[in-house]
């Protein structure tokens, strides 16, 4: 496996019950790669977002995020269940940005930021406020630090929630529909910070109905209805000319 | 008058209101209510002055040394139960939470007795235990004498605090139930651990709902802890007992032990306001928003 490999889901299989929301999925995104997920609602883009973040467990195949085997640790042949600390430890390198923003409400922005770097890595709260500022001067709320969530506008929430994810340090970041719960003139201040995000060479795995960002931002496109990938590719192939039926008939419908 | 006439008539003067007089509504009901509050107060003053309370009794024994030393020990045991049963609401309410089959068993199984017997019972049980077990200990490293242990003190804080545990988990879990499912995601999602993620984002948040009934719990404990006078710990009314079976003034000793109840209640009433303020922080409040 390359060293460029950042994320790398093998059959990944995950069952609610008896209703299968993950058949066989398999993913690939390379360091520094815009990755974008489209598909028809239900067809299992959050569970597999959440898959990789150890959110929930699977129940089949594989997910390894930078080399590292998610949820387990080989030791010779056997895999062991890590612990809920090393869990803990493997998201640490995982950002997520939630279609519902989920900041601390009780927390102001400021605050928000540093909650991860003080308490989770240790860093000292100076410095994680130097940077925590930084931060959010970069997503354009440099005013707004002192602000509780419910004092702030939707894209503004969600700004602060790149901005918390992205004050980890993570490896990688992943979206969660994160211009869904917009009003329609807020979404482009949300997608301008992460295409900026995205120029920087983060690498994101965005599951979006923006097609406009997926077009203009993403590297590659993947395709998933029911449960299982029907298409992948590059952005600029798999947007203009799919070659499945279903995936065109999906990108017509949004798009219009 | 109608939307029609107003339109057929088209006269203009009718709409000029500047120049009249207003009459505020009046409220008789509760100009009525209030005469019949006052008369009803006055016939209360009345009987009370006209009764046999000898109020200059009421006065000397107001700060009587034995009045404030079980003023005193109210309060300690208002705090040492509720700081016993506020712990244990939490760690009940976490391990009931929990996912994990054997504690949630457990905390199923401490509530259901604890809130199952009356609390004057439990107290006097532990007060009683010596009867079932002379001694307690680790044989051979320690042993003590089970009434040397079972003070007054140790016997109620354990009676009221671990039957208030009962109860207070019951708040605690509803706090928990009432913080959004994405706030647990998020603080996964920054790598938290789950005693972190509980302690600096799932219990501040849930304080908010926390905070109203367990200010309900505290203002009662103030008044349950004079059970414990059965047990002869020298709260406020068992050392007001004390005084009115020397002197006789049963009422005059009660009012004063009333009084000190409603005024360490009154304060802590206030308290609870700004405790409330302080929890609600980073959310609209209903009534600003109004
Ligand atoms: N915790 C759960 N329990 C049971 N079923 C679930 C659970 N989570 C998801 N599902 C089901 O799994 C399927 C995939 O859900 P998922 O949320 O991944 O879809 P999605 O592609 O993100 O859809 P959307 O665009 O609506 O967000 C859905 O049919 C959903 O009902
Ligand atoms: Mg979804």
């Amino acid at each position: 496996m390359s060293n460029d490999i950042i994320v790398k889901a093998v059959d990944v299989t995950k069952h609610f019950g008896n209703f299968l929301a993950l058949d066989k999925v398999n993913l690939e995104v390379t360091r520094g790669e815009v990755s974008c997920i489209i598909g028809p609602s239900g067809s299992g883009k959050s569970t597999l977002l959440r898959c990789i973040n150890l959110l929930e467990r699977l129940d089949g195949g594989a997910i390894w995020v930078n080399n590292e085997l998610v949820g387990y640790r080989r030791e010779g042949d056997r895999l062991h269940e890590i612990s809920d600390v090393e869990i803990s430890q493997q998201r640490r390198r995982i950002g997520m940005v939630f279609q519902r923003f989920n900041l601390f409400p009780h927390m102001t922005a400021l605050e928000n930021i540093i909650e991860g770097p003080v308490q989770v890595l240790g860093e000292p709260a100076r410095q994680a406020r130097e940077r925590a500022e930084t931060l959010l001067e970069r997503v354009g709320l440099a005013d707004k630090k002192d602000h509780y969530p419910s004092e702030l506008s939707g894209g503004q929430q969600q700004r602060v929630a790149i901005a918390r994810a992205m004050g980890m340090q993570p490896d990688l970041i992943l979206f969660d529909e994160p211009t869904s719960a917009l009003d329609p003139e807020l979404v482009s201040e949300v997608l301008d910070v992460m295409r900026d995000l995205a120029s920087s060479g983060m690498t994101m795995i965005v599951v979006t109905h923006e097609m406009g960002f997926a077009r203009n931002v993403a590297n590659t496109v993947t395709f998933m209805e029911a449960g299982k990938v029907i298409e992948t590719g590059l952005a600029s192939e798999v947007l203009s000319t799919p070659k499945s039926a279903r995936t065109a008939e999906f990108i017509k419908a949004v798009q219009s | 008058m109608n939307a029609t006439t107003i339109r057929t008539t088209g006269d203009i003067g009718k709409y000029e209101i500047a120049h009249l007089t207003l009459v505020p509504k009046r409220h008789i009901g509760r100009t009525v209510a209030a005469a019949v509050v006052l008369l009803l107060f006055a016939a209360l003053v009345r009987a009370f002055s006209v009764g046999q309370i000898e109020w200059s009794y009421v006065r000397d024994f107001l700060f009587a040394p034995t009045i404030i030393a079980g003023l005193g020990n109210t309060l300690l045991m208002t705090v040492a139960a509720m700081t016993l049963g506020i712990v244990l609401g939490v760690v009940i309410a976490i391990m009931r939470i929990s996912g994990n089959p054997v504690l949630s068993s457990i905390a199923v199984g401490y509530v259901w007795v604890f809130r199952g017997a009356p609390a004057l019972l439990q107290l006097m049980l532990w007060f009683n235990l010596a009867l079932i077990f002379p001694t307690m200990g680790i044989p051979g490293l320690f042993e003590f004498r089970t009434v040397d242990i079972m003070t007054p003190f140790v016997s109620a804080m354990l009676g009221l605090g671990i039957s208030q545990g009962a109860y207070t988990s019951e708040v605690v879990r509803s706090g928990l139930l009432s913080v959004d499912s994405g706030q647990y995601e998020a603080a996964r999602s920054i790598g938290m651990t789950h005693m972190k993620m509980l302690r600096r984002i799932v219990l501040p948040q849930a304080m908010r709902v926390m905070i109203p009934p367990i200010g309900n719990e505290v203002i009662g404990m103030v008044k349950l802890t004079s059970l414990a006078s059965v047990i002869q710990y020298s709260e406020i009314l068992h050392n007001a007992q004390i005084i009115y079976f020397a002197n006789t003034r049963v009422l005059e000793l009660l009012l004063v032990a009333s009084f000190w109840y409603l005024f360490v209640v009154s304060i802590l009433s206030v308290g609870q306001h700004y405790i409330e303020r302080y929890f609600g922080r980073g959310i609209k409040s209903i009534r600003s928003s109004v």
